[in-house]
């Protein structure tokens, strides 16, 4: 081992990792500084996360090396990982909701019989102060918001005296103070000497925070160097190998007819507990109507009760002057109400065909007699994935593929319908930049159209770019609704917190 | 109150204890399993089994002249107990095979291993094989009313007093209980955590299948002296019902077997009276309470979060 490497606190070498015909990482090399901030970039399936999860012994690589610390290691389990000082918080959070913070914080750690969870509680608020993380030990984790519950993802990694902390995608589910809060963290570690690996599709960030940027592309790395000497749009050129060029909003063509109304709506969510306590909303044809708050805030019942999936206990609801007020999706969708739903795997068939799935919700138009006609339902497929560049064929399972296409799989068969009204939910989650710009190109595009778009996004970034009017929603209710001239991040931000 | 009544109370407050007991053992193994993350339908099988092991392993023992016959039974029904225990692990953790399927495979296995061993061991005589049983131990004997309600197996004492409480102390104060929780709520935040999610399910589904096979054996070695084809007679899906009455809660199931345990025993004592009533819905009468007992408090039941699903790592 050279010089160099020996001041690395981690050094992967050469990290081979197959899974079935996707080789997710490809003779990665990764190194990590004491008390450093590092970005790992990269588009989706890059095999960020893969290479992460390998040394956090997650995963196990089929060939490469670890060293940390200057000797070499064998990481088999999450256990080796954190006796070696290694921690990470993975991209679905990894706590267990019924039990009480204490308890996730020394969960798998503390030897013995006897579980002393006074002393637990006691050790865990005094770790809590000492890295700013306020939160209450003996708080359930279910009763916390997403923001507290990283908060105890952080510290549960804290609390085992790691020296290196990986974050996988932690700012996607914040709003913009926890973002901060998080950022404020993250710098006081750094003091401390720990390393920190941030991984983030939002390049504002890794600009702001971090010391030094490795960008990965299908399983390779591309580069790694000093953040200060990089601009967002050569990061951005490094990950995808090409220019992207952004989509941005043109001007409004004129003062808009309703299209979507709402008005006091109420609804429960699955243990009948009232979730939107009132809405009312107006969306305009050529408008983008952005709605902004934190994850349950009731932004999932709005969706399904527009959709038609979940009943509305009282108020109404009118499409172009037609009472849609619990309708089933089916009339919804006929009211010309395209849909793209929160959960990408629940509104396709992960087990059929991309061209099943683009004909199933107008399977009446491909079929004859009850037979299907399936060469109908091939052509329709090969004109979608033609005209909206999807990288997949008529015959794959929607399965195997990436979110991004999967999305485009769903916005081709909502939008070739030409809805007057549209309503998309979180429609960029988890997508890439060139994903996610070619989602908002889409929606921006339907707009110039003439559709009414409501636009449910817990990602400020999205809602300020692409929304004409910004709704905040809170508590089940919307509390302001403000053009987006008016709109920025901190005013936002407050109100989703309930600040008004 | 009239001494008949008295007497009728007494009695049945006492058969309810005994009654209750098998419940209880095989409830609570139910439990650890499904707290776990595992349902083992192999319950039914594992009680009968654990019946035959014992019964057969008492019946030599006794017959070679042993005077711990009745310990070595339980003690070979306990093993047989474990022995199924790290099958079903096997099938639902390492292998990750569907819990329904595996856990009747279980319980065929079990129900036509006991049925062909009894024929081995005992060969096709007319007359049931017969062992003498445990005697009840009676703190107070000749004492009215608590004299006879005290008068029990020490198993039943065991189940009552030792286990439950150090169950729930298991549970809910030790690191093992901490990570068993954990296990069956989020398998994938055990396992980050650095919790060997494959060996506790494996530990709970063993002691869990050996507390199961040893309700089994209480009925041979203790209540009947004998074993019989219908010795378990469902009582293995009755206690899958009081788990989730129970709500996954160890002094629940307590309650639950009691609860269960006593309308069996009034069903008996009614039909030893010779009440006008059918017979056939007397028997049933205890399976329907379970039913109406299950569709009240089973209601948004807080089933473990893991619940019927295999964990692998990739
Ligand atoms: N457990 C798994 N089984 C099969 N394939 C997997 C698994 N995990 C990852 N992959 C595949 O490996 C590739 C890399 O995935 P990985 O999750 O590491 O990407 P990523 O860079 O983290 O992407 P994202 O930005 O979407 O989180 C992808 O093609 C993915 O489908
Ligand atoms: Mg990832």
């Amino acid at each position: 081992m050279t010089d160099a490497n020996e001041a690395m606190l981690v050094c992967m070498r050469g990290i081979w990792k197959q899974f079935g015909p996707v080789i997710a990482n490809q003779g990665v090399d990764f190194d990590l500084k004491p008390g450093e901030i590092h970005a790992l970039l990269g588009e989706n399936g890059a095999g960020k996360s893969t290479l992460m999860r390998i040394l956090y012994g997650l995963y196990r690589a089929d060939a490469g090396s670890i060293a940390v610390g200057g000797a070499e290691v064998a990481i088999h389990s999450p256990r080796d990982a954190i006796a070696l000082g290694i921690g990470m918080v993975t991209q679905h959070f990894a706590l267990v909701p019924p039990l009480s913070v204490a308890e996730n914080i020394i969960l798998g750690q503390e030897r013995g019989l006897r579980l002393d969870l006074r002393t637990a509680e006691g050790k865990v608020a005094s770790a809590a102060k000492r890295f700013g993380l306020s939160v209450d030990p003996r708080a359930r984790v279910r009763d916390l918001s997403v923001g507290q519950r990283q908060r105890v993802e952080i510290l549960k990694v804290l609390h085992r005296n790691a020296r290196v902390l990986i974050l996988d995608e932690p700012t996607a589910v914040l709003t913009p103070q926890e973002i901060e809060q998080l950022f404020e963290t993250l710098l006081r570690l750094k003091t401390e000497g720990v390393s920190v690996v941030f991984i983030s599709h939002k390049l504002h960030e890794v600009m702001r925070i971090t010391d030094r940027v490795t960008v990965m592309r299908a399983g390779k790395v591309v580069g790694t160097t000093a953040t200060h000497q990089m601009s967002p749009s050569e990061l951005a050129r490094m990950m995808v190998g090409q220019t992207i060029v952004g989509v941005s909003k043109p001007p409004r063509t004129g003062q808009g007819s309703v299209v979507l109304k709402l008005e006091d709506v109420w609804a429960n969510d699955d243990k009948g507990v009232p979730i939107l306590k009132g809405v009312s909303l107006e969306v305009n044809t050529g408008e983008i109507l952005g709605i902004a708050g934190v994850a349950g805030n009731g932004q999932t019942a709005l969706s399904e009760v527009l959709e038609g999936t979940r009943p509305s206990t009282r108020g109404r609801m009118w499409v172009c002057g037609k009472d849609i007020t619990n309708a089933s999706p089916d009339q919804v969708m006929q009211a010309g109400v395209g849909r793209v739903p929160e959960d990408r795997h629940e509104s396709v068939i992960d087990e059929m065909t991309v061209a099943e799935n683009m004909a199933i919700e107008h399977i009446d138009e491909f079929s004859r007699f009850g037979l299907l006609r399936h060469a109908q339902i091939r052509q329709h497929a090969e004109r979608l994935i033609a005209e909206y560049q999807i990288k997949a064929r008529p015959n794959d399972r929607v399965r195997t593929l990436s979110g991004g296409n999967m999305q485009k799989v769903i916005l081709a068969r909502v939008l070739e319908r030409n809805p007057r009204a549209i309503v998309v939910s979180q429609p960029t989650r988890g997508l890439d930049i060139s994903a996610t710009e070619y989602v908002h190109g889409k929606l921006l595009e339907q707009r110039q159209k003439g559709a009414a778009v409501l636009l449910i996004s817990e990602d400020l970034d999205e809602i300020l770019k692409l929304a004409d009017r910004v709704a905040v929603i809170y508590n089940g209710k919307i509390i302001s609704v403000m053009p987006a001239e008016e709109a920025n991040p901190e005013r936002l931000g407050l109100l989703m917190a309930g600040v008004h | 109150m009239d001494a008949p009544l008295v007497g009728f109370l007494v009695g049945l407050i006492a058969a309810t204890l005994r009654v209750a007991t098998p419940l209880l053992f095989a409830t609570l193994g139910e439990l650890y399993s499904e707290r776990s993350g595992v349902l083992n339908l192999g319950i039914e099988g594992i009680m009968f089994l654990g019946a035959f092991a014992g019964f057969a392993a008492a019946a030599r023992a006794e017959a070679a002249g042993w005077d711990a016959y009745l310990w070595i039974g339980l003690l070979v029904a306990a093993l047989a107990g474990i022995l199924m225990g790290l099958l079903m692990a096997l099938l639902t953790v390492t292998l990750g095979l569907n819990q329904h399927v595996s856990g009747l495979g279980v319980t065929l296995l079990c129900t036509g291993l006991s049925l062909f061993g009894f024929r081995l061991v005992f060969g096709e005589s007319a007359v049931l094989p017969r062992i003498t049983p445990f005697a009840t131990v009676n703190p107070l004997p000749g004492v009215p009313v608590l004299g006879t309600i005290l008068d029990q197996h020490l198993l039943t004492y065991v189940a009552f007093s030792v286990l439950v409480p150090l169950g729930a102390w298991v549970l809910y104060r030790t690191h093992f209980g901490l990570n068993l929780r954990a296990v069956g709520e989020n398998p994938e935040a055990a396992d980050a955590a650095g919790i060997p999610v494959f060996r506790v399910r494996t530990i709970a589904l063993t002691a869990g299948s050996a507390l199961m096979a040893i309700g089994g054996a209480f009925l041979s070695l203790a209540q009947l002296g004998a074993f019989t084809p219908g010795i378990i007679a469902g009582r293995g899906w009755v206690c899958i019902a009081l788990v989730i009455f129970a709500r996954w809660d160890p002094v629940r199931a307590l309650l639950g077997a009691v609860l269960f345990g006593g309308v069996f025993a009034l069903q008996l004592r009614l039909q030893a009276q010779g009440v006008q009533l059918p017979y056939e819905l007397l028997l049933a009468l205890p399976y329907l309470i379970t039913i109406a007992a299950l569709a009240v408090a089973g209601r948004n039941a807080p089933y473990p979060g893991a619940y019927l699903k295999p964990y692998r790592r990739e």
